[in-house]
């Protein structure tokens, strides 16, 4: 065990609208029955690393909800184990985490308490899937300092992410925070190795000065300091940050190639057991290119969307290009197309939802209609 | 340990030969079931649901892969610190030879000492081989409220087929007075369902006692009209939801197939009554642009590409293209080629079928070694076998192992015969 894993869960993106309201972007539920940070969380357990904390803070209920046993990933409870972490109040702390750095150095006692030499830390929000050994080999052998996981993503729209410019060597050069004119198409992924006791030394300079951020007050401030290099991933890689995205990424699962690399072949991608029984494809069922959630009851029509599980659609019902989310129960003869709809929507008989392609239409958690 | 009001003692080393090659390699209650869910996970997920928390697990025949399935508990939350899952297989004892659990009452007595360790007031007796949802917390109330000795659950069958049951003959009270074993003239239409609720002490007694007068000390032969002869009190607490006992092949494709109905009999999708199972991973089942599927369980991971009408199938199986599932139960990691036609098919595990196979064709000629277990029509295929593309066999088959084109005359089996191949046994 070199590494010990932290994962950044308290994030919430307002680009997100709605789905958001309810949870942080890690805990979004994506493939029918996986949540965003499933992804991280199998990853760490299935690269050997035993001690993870996720640091949660905005709306964290259904994440706290989501990780109410580590059993379901296979951490252990003695010498490893999965801790999490939200704010709290005591006699030094009054304050919400300032930002992902203080998040970290608020919870200090979980770095200084581990033995591992490295400490991998990722967001919560990434869906891929990969041995983190890959960077951290990489890092050992780079004798970086920190090391950022990194993507070429040419051609697509890089406004939003961390951009990074490069040497030869691999090392960073350059790192810019959501640029209006990238200089390269290369992104951060939000993934990074550090040794651990550097990290606990940079935060207890950097938090004491009132900064807070991971990327900004260390590895922008710090890039000429220390030797920050890239380590290039080339594998499948998609990450929560708008509606488009999210939708996206829910319909990239209905790829044979997708769901082969992510679901089928080991190492698994886990999450917690809902104990739901097979789906249900009655008489009346026309399922088309479709992904279905266990427990899910089929009486009408639906083609090229995502349903989650104990999604029920009724008889002559028609869903097409939409993500249904667990619990939903589309009545008779309604109509839904282009559209996401929240956790536990009803739709009584005969309604009808339509979104645009590029603009799917959001129905909120609980909502009947 | 702490001490348990009530335990339960679930009987899981059957063979249940008359599942053919489904039970080769497995005990009765690790046979799949309703696609997903495994036999013993009905009365292990009973017991958690009616707050029996110490469940003793008697295993004895082909125990591996129900030992694998079990585990320690986890997906019944039977993972605990005081009571939880624990195995009891047959074993040596001190100064003695081993023995096998040869009656079903026998297997108790060889765990006593068990038993003992959390000085029960009552114990349950269950049996790993039916399809149940049952209240046992119930049945308890209704056994102290009686003052009972025993308490037996029984199902009012059709009379006329009360001939094949044990058949409890009670007063108007459902105090029983006789127990007949498969009475050719029934008394009574009230069937033992094998579960019972014995008060510990009494029952302990019982076992000391007849445990040397017979060697294959069972329940219903032995300890139940001994309790009569005795004058204890013996009651029959009547059920009256869904039960089955899935003992044959016909049997048994009958009660899967009963679950795809639109309102099927025995509801899995109660939110309060969960069944569970265990499963190594649970990821969303796939349904293509080209398949159809119509009055079909579908399990986790399955992709389907085919066409699959009133069938189920288990976890993380594969229906390529072209493919048509009929009438049949396809269990876990099976991969069906393209182009494939099932009709009337237990696939068991692990099965790989090749393209353009033709199951289930012809007459329906009762399999030629063993006819009494194979004459509903329906075609096995054992677990981890695996069929060569391109031939047709019929009804009544049985086919056991990696065959190849040369086991097949002119690429056809004919409906009765049996490809048995003696191979290694991959679990």
């Amino acid at each position: 065990m070199r590494a010990a894993g932290i994962i950044l869960a308290g994030g919430n993106n307002d680009r997100l609208k709605e789905l958001t309201e309810a949870r942080a972007t890690s805990a979004m539920p994506v493939g029918s029955c996986y949540r965003a940070i499933d992804f991280s969380l199998s990853n760490m357990s299935n690269s050997g690393i035993k001690k993870v904390a996720v640091i949660t803070q905005y709306n964290s209920r259904s994440l706290h909800d989501h990780l109410n046993s580590s059993k379901w990933w296979d951490f252990g409870s003695k010498t490893g184990g999965m801790f999490v972490f939200a704010p709290f109040l005591s006699k030094d702390s009054n304050s919400w985490f300032r930002g992902t750095a203080d998040s970290i150095y608020q919870n200090i006692s979980f770095l200084k308490r581990s033995n591992e030499e490295y400490v991998l830390i990722t967001s919560g929000d990434g869906i891929y899937k990969m041995d983190y050994n890959d960077i951290i080999d990489f890092h050992v052998e780079k004798e970086a300092d920190i090391t950022i996981m990194c993507k070429d993503v040419a051609g697509m729209d890089v406004r939003n992410f961390g951009v990074v410019k490069m040497d030869d060597d691999g090392k960073i050069v350059e790192f810019e925070e959501k640029p209006l004119e990238a200089f390269s198409s290369t992104i951060s992924l939000g993934i990074y190795v550090i040794r651990r006791e550097l990290l606990i030394e940079l935060l207890e300079t950097i938090i004491p000065e009132g900064r807070y951020d991971l990327v900004r007050d260390i590895i922008v401030r710090y890039r000429k300091q220390l030797k920050v290099c890239c380590f290039m991933y080339d594998g499948y890689w998609a990450s929560i940050n708008s509606i488009e995205s999210y939708y996206n990424i829910n319909m990239d699962f209905l790829r044979r190639d997708v769901r082969n690399l992510l679901f089928a072949k080991e190492p698994y991608i886990e999450t917690k057991s809902k104990d739901e029984p097979p789906a249900k494809y009655n008489t009346g069922s026309e399922v088309k290119n479709c992904l279905v959630g266990s427990g899910a009851i089929i009486d009408g029509l639906a083609e090229n969307s995502v349903l989650f599980r104990r999604v029920r659609i009724g008889e002559k019902a028609q869903v097409r290009n939409s993500v249904i989310m667990e619990g939903c129960n589309i009545g008779h003869g309604c109509v839904v197309e282009y559209a996401i709809l929240d956790k536990d929507v009803t739709l009584s008989g005969n309604v009808e939802i339509k979104g645009e392609p590029h603009s799917p239409k959001i129905i909120k958690k609980n909502t009947i209609l | 340990m702490r001490k348990k009001e009530m335990l339960a003692m679930l009987l899981a080393g059957g063979q249940g030969s008359r599942l053919g090659v489904l039970t080769k390699n497995k005990a009765k209650p690790a046979v799949t079931f309703g696609g997903k869910y495994r036999i013993i996970d009905f009365p292990m997920s009973n017991c958690i649901n009616s707050g029996v928390d110490t469940v003793g697990v008697l295993t004895q025949y082909q125990p591996l892969q129900l030992n694998r399935h079990i585990g320690i508990g986890i997906p019944w939350d039977l993972d605990r610190k005081n009571g939880g899952v624990t195995i009891l297989a047959p074993h040596v004892k001190d100064g003695e030879e081993g023995h096998w659990y040869s009656g079903t009452a026998n297997a108790i007595y060889q765990n006593i000492n068990f038993i003992d360790t959390y000085n029960p007031i009552y114990v349950l007796v269950l049996s790993g081989d039916h399809i149940y949802k049952m209240d046992y917390a119930r049945m308890l109330r209704f056994h102290k409220k009686n003052n009972c000795d025993a308490t037996i659950a029984v199902l009012e069958v059709p009379i006329e087929e009360a001939n094949r049951f044990g058949i409890m003959n009670a007063d108007e009270n459902d105090k029983i007075y006789e127990f007949e074993e498969k009475p050719p003239n029934p008394k009574s239409n009230l069937a033992s369902m094998g579960i019972y609720i014995f008060t510990w002490d009494k029952l302990r007694a019982a076992l000391i006692e007849a445990n040397n007068q017979y060697e294959d000390l069972d329940f219903g032969k032995h300890i139940i009209p001994m309790f009569l002869d005795e004058g204890e009190a013996l009651y029959a607490y009547r059920f009256k939801d869904y039960w089955k006992d899935v003992g044959t092949i016909e049997s048994y494709w009958t009660a899967n197939m009963e679950l795809i109905k639109t309102m099927p009999e025995f509801n899995l999708y109660e939110e309060q009554t969960k069944i569970y199972t265990s499963a190594d991973h649970q990821p969303p089942q796939f349904t293509g642009a080209d398949a159809d599927v119509k009055r079909s369980l579908v399990s986790e991971g399955c992709e389907v590409f085919g066409s699959v009408y009133d069938s189920t199938l288990g976890p993380d199986v594969i229906i390529e293209s072209g493919a048509v599932i009929r009438d049949s139960i396809i269990m876990a990691n099976c991969v069906i080629g393209e182009n494939t036609v099932i009709d009337r098919c237990i696939i068991d595990e692990n099965c790989t079928i090749g393209a353009n196979v033709k199951i289930g064709m012809g007459e329906n000629v009762p399999n030629k070694r063993k006819p009494k277990i194979y004459d509903t029509g329906i075609t096995v295929i054992a677990e981890n076998s695996i069929i060569p593309d391109d031939v047709v066999i019929g009804k009544n088959c049985v086919i056991c192992g990696n065959t190849t084109m040369e086991h097949y005359e002119n690429a056809r089996l004919e409906s009765g015969d049996t490809i048995e191949l003696d191979g290694e046994v991959i679990l």
